[in-house]
């Protein structure tokens, strides 16, 4: 087979089938662990099933640099370019990686995450009194999806909530696939110089979060105040896309699966609330277009040799739909244990910040159904815009009402 | 029952806690892993064993 063959990737999802993964990468999981898809022109490995993605993810032989020849690039933009985007240590190797994504762990600690379990109640609590309070319909993205994740990095990282619509605006040409490399070089820009405005305002005047908390990496000599913008723009820019996607997209699987709609809505039991999370997060997998490696050294792998310059792609989300790791993958089923999903990604570059959106989302779930039990749609779900088009999946806006 | 960590290994996702918070815990400055019980008892294998599983960085081992 030329590469001109070779199936491009990504792949599109079936019209009218918003939740699952695109058909054709369901056939290739089908036939085959390994296969050869072409990425902007250029061949990659696709590892198709679960296991393997679990065992190759975790292999350091396989490198997260974009630098690295070989690195499929996500955008068709040439790794060097793409370093403009090089968004901290998301994008770097150990002992690089885990000494900069070291310096922040200590705010998404379990028992850190935990204690901001009741600011982040009140957030929800807060946001759906507006909810109730205002007009319908509404859409839920802009008015609490949103929101919610926003509200809460702004606190974590002590950035002023007040700048949201800046940050969000330019965010989103960061995570778009369909912009050009200069628009997402100016929004990359624009964050980076922000966030270097703020460590250097808090270099000044540290208060008592987590960009104050980098400042002292940089008087002590162990960061540079570059580095610590660049992780600030990570942050920032994780911490809210992806949770508030989960939040709208995953209350759209609920309203079209009213029984599982119904588990939530009617429980108070933390356990079930967990289990939920878990389900959806595994069903819905919204980082759609795959984790993305590049060979250091050969590795030989189910009959074949994965050379030093090759690129490998990883789509969790067909992983987490693999019938060999969860019996009857498609079918969305809040009781199941789902806990060992893929959706954070594994090896040493899973989401760093799991634990905050686990908690974000088990109090959104646990509490927007309950408290409003008759909400549904506002729309026909052919008119609700997807982000097909992003490297997070999700929906633009999803109008509703109760 | 056994269980060993490599804190060196370990990237602070949190996911041995979240497993079994009676064996694991994470260091206050960074996150890291922090075994709090070197022999725990058998009625918690189950939850080591996914511990084991679901860590990231395999950092984990636990001999039954
Ligand atoms: S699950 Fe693994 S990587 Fe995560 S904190 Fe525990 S030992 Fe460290």
């Amino acid at each position: 087979m030329t590469i001109d063959e070779a199936p491009a990737y990504p792949m599109a999802r079936a019209a009218g089938c918003p939740f699952d993964p695109p058909p054709r990468l369901r056939e290739l999981q089908a036939e085959s662990p390994l296969v050869k898809v072409r990425v902007f022109g250029r061949p990659a490995w696709l590892v198709t099933r679960y296991a393997d993605q679990r065992a190759l993810l975790a292999d350091a032989r396989l490198s997260s640099d974009v630098t690295s020849p070989g690195y499929p690039s996500p955008t068709g933009a040439p790794p060097k370019s793409d370093g403009g985007v090089g968004i901290g240590f998301i994008l770097m190797d150990d002992p690089e990686h885990a000494r900069l994504r070291r310096m922040v762990t200590a705010p998404f600690m379990v028992k850190r995450v935990e204690a901001m379990r009741p600011a982040v109640q009140r957030i929800v609590d807060d946001l759906i009194d507006d909810l109730l309070a205002g007009p319908k319909p509404v859409d839920l993205m802009e008015a609490f999806a949103l929101p919610v994740p926003s509200l809460v990095i702004c606190r974590l990282l002590g950035v002023p909530y007040t700048d949201h619509d800046f940050f969000q605006q330019n965010s989103k040409q960061l995570i778009r696939l369909d912009v050009s490399p200069e628009q997402r070089a100016t929004a990359h820009g624009n964050l980076a110089g922000y966030l270097d405005n703020l460590v250097g305002a808090k270099l000044a005047d540290p208060g008592d979060d987590l960009l104050s908390g980098l400042t002292e990496r940089i008087k002590a000599g162990e960061l540079s105040r570059q580095d610590a913008a660049g992780m600030g723009v990570l942050l920032l820019l994780a911490g809210h896309e992806t949770t508030a996607n989960m939040i709208a997209l995953g209350t759209l699987a609920l309203l079209e699966h009213p029984e599982q709609f119904a588990v939530l809505r009617d429980t108070t039991d933390p356990a079930v609330v967990k289990g939920a999370v878990e389900e959806l997060l595994r069903y819905l997998n919204i980082t759609h277009n795959g984790r993305r490696r590049a060979v250091l050294a050969d590795i030989e792998f189910e009959g074949q040799v994965l050379r030093a310059g090759d690129g490998v792609i990883f789509p969790n989300d067909i992983g987490n739909r693999d019938p060999a790791a969860f019996p009857d993958p498609d079918r969305l089923d809040l009781g199941r244990d789902a806990r060992r999903h893929v959706a954070f990604g594994f090896g040493v570059h899973q989401c760093l910040g799991q634990p905050l959106a686990r908690m974000e989302l088990q109090v959104v779930y646990g509490t927007l159904y309950r408290r409003i039990p008759t909400l549904r749609r506002a729309a026909e779900l052919a008119e609700i815009p997807f982000k097909h088009d992003g490297s997070v999946y999700g929906v633009h806006a999803l109008p509703v009402t109760w | 029952m056994k269980v060993i960590v490599d804190q060196d290994r370990c990237v602070a996702s949190g996911q041995c806690v979240l497993a079994a918070a009676e064996v694991f815990d994470q260091r206050d400055e960074d996150g890291v892993v922090v075994l709090l019980d070197e022999n725990p008892p058998a009625e918690l294998a189950r939850d080591l064993h996914h511990a084991e599983a679901v860590c990231p960085a395999l950092a984990i081992v636990v001999e039954d």
